[in-house]
């Protein structure tokens, strides 16, 4: 036996297996099948949470998603904490164990509950009025303690090691909620040959078929005809049926997200199973047939443990067997809750009586109560309930006033009528319209290509449900270009229809300000809050709601907005449609980071991008960088040096004999087409035509504002064909800026370009040695300095396989640029490596690279500039050439800003004490004894110790700085200032004798 | 994510596609070096932030990789229509299809 | 290469570098989805305006498609319309078609990229959903038909998408995002199997 609130024969379970678990440390037995919720309500379990501001104990509402108290941390191990599960929701599994929240020391006896008593601090605002004073203690004192107090679960300590899968799914028709509407449209489009999309967020397709027991279709009992349906849906390949899946947020063009819930219900999900699933759904139509949900009555203590909505009584019982107390009070303004305690009497369980705020309503529920012997009490009110840590009694009093009554009772269902759920008809940012008959807001005018079928649109009835659903799953099919036949619709012979019923507070719940009549469960909103809201001069529905929080939140006002609507608007003296409905956000239920994230997490959370000579140099135990989404080969340390004895080395070796780097990372682009020259002289600042082919230029690129964009060295393979390389991190930026000039400003001009970046792979040679090195590899390309000259390029072979070799260089030396196509990169690297060694050559990596350019004076697009620089300002006017009629950024650099004096201009710093290496971003004054803040007059780009020079070298944007040579400037650091002269921009080899050295 | 009608492809695609890149209808002077500051400044620096009809330039980054201009209410977020570079600005825009319809 | 360095002298020609493709032998099977790495392959990127394109076809030994998200393969030799004037050329077949367009008088562009490209096959009844696991176009048969092809989205890398077969796909990346993709496909493929 599963709990002793299970009753025999009752519910659907009674094959099921027995499933042991936990809750705050204490084992129960349940059934699988079970809910969390369902298996403790077998054991007679009602507490099983504190409220989040007040701690006032808490048991089950619902049934369902909408639960606001019920939430739970589920425990799999120390890494796995879920806090703020529904109790609801979650499906129990053998073993499953569970925790209560945001109480403390027990759940029973909780310190916070303190609240409670100090509730008058807590009101509506709270907030924004108490704790004002001191003012240093809100940060310090109330914030903290607050928060500490309040709350809803603790958050996982440990990386989630779980994982998470993302699919993209498109469908003709997607249907959102698998009750008899859901199914009976999606069956009509499945039928008419649609591909078709079926979500419901519960383990069982059904709805509301789950438990009403006077549904009958197609011959058989409701929920029958629901697992006939699903099990045909499914086995038809145009359909895809998703249980356990949320659609948590709609958004445009019937892009709808659903996150299902994969693994959550296993016992042993095994490594491979993701836990969740997020769908990013297109679909052509939706159908929503979200259902309604039922509200609470609002009066006094209406959240006492064991006071729950009629519907979720009706589920536990009929679906899971479980009778959820043993003398039951009933208390509604409609219809429902008559099946439900005529279910529950049917059963066994005692009915207290009957307590409906309605004078004299009459009806087939009504009379079979009555037949059945249970106490019905027209107009009049629940006031108060009796109870702590579980309800204990109702008492009763005739709704305008008269003597009271106390019925002891273990439970109390509640049913104030039915809120059809409009949450994602209003994300789709359709608008809803009140039905003042029915006191209820339906879908109104639709934004997106969806229908509303059902107990969503406000339709009622079995019957009448079946129909809409049917007809519009069918036009939905259609409408998406479907032309199937269509099939049979299911046939209706018995179902159970409720309607009205009541808004807002029951006489139960005041005036009087000290009653707590909860409206928002979860945000701990009473009736009292909202009059008090709209008092404090509240008046339009979208403030009441912040400065309640009424309906805020994870909750989204599912039980709560149409009560909270309802007090604001009597309080107001306006009727409902006039105060209006503040917006459903999504997501509908809470949905994880994780199946947000989904796959892009650890290696997939960014493409990590290596080059073809990368495992080379990881082989040699090389230090990498980030640059952008590459990994670029920093410094290669050798023999536990650091990085400053690597670098050291490196440079030097450089200089010495040669270097070998990796540069396969530059950006390259092949401009192909008669117009090639003409494309380039209107995107770079210099001349192209007169550049004869097997040439190259180093080029400047400026955006049209006249400042540097990019800059590369550009080799003319032949009148026709240029290869342009960029900068790493700018390729894709300078791709498309070029992309963007050739289709809209330029498109007359016949060129084409396309990306070579990963075509080739980069190896430079630099160094006195390098020619020696390359030269006995390559076959058809004359090496001499009178063939091939700095900056000139080549195509021939080397090693056997394609090369076009650069004699170009970023270091000041003689140097090469060798690419193979990159598959060859690495062997090709090998071959010139085994080479270099024979000369005593090094690998070099960026931070070499970076010393070495920096000791000529070359600058880095982005480090040395940052988008205000102009190539005057650069020291780079020679690059611009003088005499074109149009580039580029022409007319920005004649710009009055961008010619006036004393602009910033990139300079060489020296230390006064060459020993001291100034730090990149410091800023530069020139007179360090002025009152702070200074004036600061510049910003150094670029700061190294160079061992070639045998001192620090630095670059800086100074202002005016080409007219300050030789002038003392100062850096103030936190433990002193620094002394600098300033120099030109070259501190090595300034003849530049050593390209041809 | 929207869906936006590459009218080179001639099919809507996804959003992840597409990359905006700002007010459509901004034309280069052909005598660039020979504008006023003024000029300069409108060509450059100014651009509308019209709440309602805008007229932009998107790129099929990720598909064909063209420019393509495109009309799209701010306030709906709905595209009206799109149309290929270089094409004039539209003189009538098409009843908007995906207005909001009574039901 | 030790072979190879060994060899090297100042005066003595060396050997061919070998070929070492990107997640060479990799491969992932799972229920429904077979991921491979597909042979190395000849490719260019071929840019041409309409004037041009009988001439480049007949030269190719394929007719460039002209229609969008389409392509043609003939003889081993695979044309995939990417745009209005650009075609992606995959020859398996071991024949060059730089040199074939090379032949070409008419007015057009093409840019050797075999090394470029890595190329996956992702083959299976369940190969589209896996693709779905990070691509957000139509993989239906009615959308996507055997034959379509398109330059896209894979998560955060872009891809060529080709159909060659009702369960048959092949994903080109750029060679320094085939670890991301070939994992991220690895992924979604046990995902789209569960």
């Amino acid at each position: 036996m599963s709990g002793a609130f299970r009753i025999p024969g009752a519910g659907r379970l009674k094959q099921a297996k027995a499933a042991r678990f936990s809750f705050d440390g204490q084992a129960y037995a349940g059934v699988e099948g079970d809910t969390l919720a369902s298996a403790l309500l077998a054991n007679g379990v009602h507490l099983v949470g504190r409220s989040f501001k007040y701690h006032r104990p808490r048991g089950f509402l619902s049934a369902g998603a909408e639960e606001p108290n019920a939430l739970v941390q589920v425990t799999r191990d120390a890494a796995r904490k879920t806090p703020n599960v529904r109790a609801t929701v979650q499906e129990l599994y053998d073993g499953l164990a569970a925790q209560s929240q945001n109480r403390w020391p027990s759940l029973a006896f909780d310190v916070g509950a303190v609240n409670d008593i100090a509730s008058p601090f807590f009101s509506a605002g709270f907030y924004y009025k108490t704790f004002m004073w001191p003012k240093a203690a809100w940060k310090n004192l109330y914030e903290p303690k607050i928060r500490a107090a309040a709350g809803l679960g603790v958050s996982p300590d440990q990386p989630d090691p779980d994982h998470y899968a993302a699919r993209f799914a498109h469908c003709d028709v997607l249907v959102l909620g698998g009750g008899a509407a859901g199914i009976a449209a999606a069956l009509a489009a499945a039928e008419s040959g649609a591909s078709v999309m079926l979500a419901d967020e519960q383990a069982e397709f059904g709805g509301s078929l789950r438990f009403e027991t006077g549904a009958r279709i197609d011959g058989q009992d409701g929920f029958a005809w629901a697992q006939g349906a699903i099990a045909k849906l499914k086995a038809m390949s145009n359909v895809r049926v998703l249980s356990r899946t949320t659609a948590f947020g709609y958004y445009a063009q019937n892009f709808v997200g659903l996150v299902e819930r994969v693994s959550d219900h296993l016992q042993n999900p095994g490594r491979d199973l993701a836990r969740e699933r997020l769908w990013q759904v297109r679909a052509k139509r939706v159908v929503l047939a979200t259902g309604a949900i039922e509200r609470h009555m609002v009066f006094a203590d209406n959240d006492r443990p064991g006071i729950m909505l009629a519907s979720a009584a009706r589920t536990y019982l009929n679906h899971y067997g479980v009778a959820v107390g043993k003398n039951v009070g009933v208390y509604t303004a409609n219809d429902s809750a008559y099946a439900a305690a005529i279910d529950l009497k049917k059963a066994g369980v005692n009915i207290a009586a009957i307590v409906d705020l309605r004078d004299n309503p009459t009806g087939p529920v009504i009379d079979e109560a009555r037949a059945l012997g249970i106490e019905i009490n027209f107009g009049r009110a629940v006031v108060r309930a009796g109870g702590k840590l579980r309800v204990t009694s109702m008492t009763v009093q005739p709704k305008n006033g008269g003597g009271e009554r106390t019925i002891p009772v273990d439970a109390i269902l509640m049913s104030a009528g039915w809120t059809p759920s409009v949450h994602l008809f209003s994300q789709s940012r359709g608008k809803v319209a009140f039905n003042d008959e029915t006191k209820r807001f339906v879908p109104g005018t639709y934004a997106q290509d969806c229908v509303s079928v059902g107990a969503c649109n406000g339709t009622d009835g079995l019957s009448a449900t079946i129909d809409e659903a049917y007809a519009a799953g069918a036009k939905a099919a259609r409408d998406a270009g479907a032309k199937a036949a269509k099939g049979t619709k299911p046939k209706v012979d018995a179902g159970e229809s409720w309607s009205r019923g009541m808004l807002g507070a029951a006489p139960g719940a005041g005036p009087d300000t000290t009653v707590k009549a909860f409206v928002d469960f979860q945000n701990d909103v009473t009736a009292k809050d909202i009059r008090q809201a709209v008092h404090e001069g509240m008046h339009s529905i979208e403030h009441v709601k912040r400065f309640t929080t009424n309906g805020m939140a994870t909750d989204q006002g599912k039980t709560s907005n149409m009560h909270g609507l309802a007090i604001a608007a009597e309080t107001l003296g306006k009727p409902i449609p006039q105060v209006g409905l503040t917006t459903f956000r999504a997501p509908y239920t809470p949905v994880t980071f994780g199946s947000i994230v989904g796959h892009a997490r650890g290696p997939l959370f960014d493409p990590t991008r290596k080059t073809a000579i990368h495992p080379w140099a990881e082989a040699q135990g090389a230090v990498f960088e980030d640059v952008g989404q590459w990994k670029r080969a920093w410094y290669f340390p050798k023999g536990g040096e650091d990085m400053h004895a690597a670098v050291d080395r490196e440079c030097v070796g450089v200089r010495k004999t040669a270097g070998l780097f990796d540069a396969s990372t530059l950006g390259k682009i092949e401009v192909v087409g008669p117009d090639a020259a003409k494309f380039m002289e209107l995107l770079y600042t210099n001349p192209w035509e007169k550049l004869e082919p097997g040439r190259c230029r180093y080029g400047i690129m400026l955006r049209e504002d006249g400042f540097i964009y990019d800059d590369g060295v550009v080799g003319r393979l032949a009148p026709d064909r240029f290869h342009v390389t960029t900068t790493t991190g700018g390729a894709p930026r300078v791709m498309n800026h070029m992309e963007d000039y050739l289709q809209t400003e330029f498109p007359h001009l016949n060129v084409w370009l396309s990306s070579i970046t990963e075509q080739w792979a980069v190896i430079a040679v630099q160094g006195p040695k390098s020619r020696d090195i390359i030269a006995p590899l390559v076959e058809g390309i004359d090496m001499s300095d009178e063939a091939l000259p700095h900056m000139s390029v080549r195509e021939g072979k080397i090693c056997g396989v394609p090369t076009r070799l650069f004699r170009m260089s970023f270091t000041g030396e003689r140097g090469f640029e060798v690419n193979v196509p990159a598959d060859y990169g690495q062997a090709v690297w090998e071959v010139l490596w085994a080479e270099g060694q024979k000369h005593g050559a090094v690998a070099y990596g960026t931070e070499t690279m970076h010393v070495l350019r920096a000791e000529k004076g070359y600058i880095i697009v982005g480090q040395d500039t940052d988008g205000t620089v102009t190539p005057n300002d650069a020291g780079l006017d020679w690059a611009v050439g003088k005499k074109k009629a149009d580039f580029v950024g022409i007319r920005g650099l004649a710009r009055p800003d961008l010619v006036a004096k004393g602009r910033k201009q990139l300079v060489g710093l020296k230390t006064k004490d060459p020993k001291v290496v100034l730090e990149e971003g410091a800023q530069i004054v020139a007179d360090p004894k002025q009152a702070i803040p200074m004036k600061m007059i510049g910003h150094v780009t670029s700061s190294y110790w160079s061992e070639n020079c045998g001192r620090s070298i630095a670059l800086a944007l100074v202002a005016g700085g080409r007219d300050r040579m030789g002038e003392t400037l100062y850096v103030p650091m936190p433990n002193g200032v620094i002394e600098v002269e300033v120099t030109g921009m070259v501190f090595f080899d300034e003849k530049g004798e050593r390209l041809n050295g | 994510m929207l869906l936006i009608r590459c009218p080179y492809c001639e099919e809507e695609r996804p959003e992840l596609e597409f990359r905006n890149a700002g007010e459509a209808h901004i034309a280069r002077s052909t005598n660039m070096a020979g504008e006023s500051d003024d000029d300069f400044e409108k060509f450059f620096f100014i651009r509308s932030n019209p709440k309602g009809v805008i007229y932009e330039r998107w790129r099929h980054m990720h598909g064909c990789a063209r420019f393509f201009n495109a009309v799209r209410d701010t306030v709906t977020d709905k595209f009206i229509m799109t149309y290929k570079a270089g094409e004039p600005k539209p003189s009538k825009l098409p009843k908007n299809s995906n207005e909001v319809v009574a039901k | 290469m030790a072979k190879a360095a060994a060899k090297t002298n100042a005066s003595a020609m060396p050997s061919t570098a070998e070929r070492r493709p990107a997640l060479a032998g990799r491969s992932v099977s799972a229920t429904g989805v077979k991921l491979e790495i597909t042979p190395p392959a000849e490719r260019i990127s071929l840019r041409a305006p309409e004037a041009s394109l009988a001439a480049l076809s007949k030269a190719l030994g394929v007719t460039l498609p002209t229609k969008p998200k389409t392509s043609a393969t003939k003889a081993g030799r695979t044309a995939l319309w990417l745009g209005p004037d650009e075609w992606l050329i995959i020859d398996e077949a071991g024949k060059d078609p730089l040199a074939d367009c090379a032949k070409v008088a008419a007015l057009h562009s093409a840019v050797g990229i075999s090394h470029r490209n890595v190329a996956f096959s992702v083959t299976g009844p369940a190969a589209a959903a896996a693709i779905n696991g990070g691509c957000p176009q139509d993989l239906s048969l009615e959308v996507f038909p055997v034959g379509a092809a398109s330059r896209t989205i894979l998560g955060k890398s872009e891809i060529v998408l080709l159909r060659s077969g009702p369960d048959a796909f092949r994903v080109e990346c750029w060679r320094s995002f085939s670890d991301y993709v070939f994992t991220l496909l690895s992924e979604a493929a046990s995902d789209a199997a569960a």
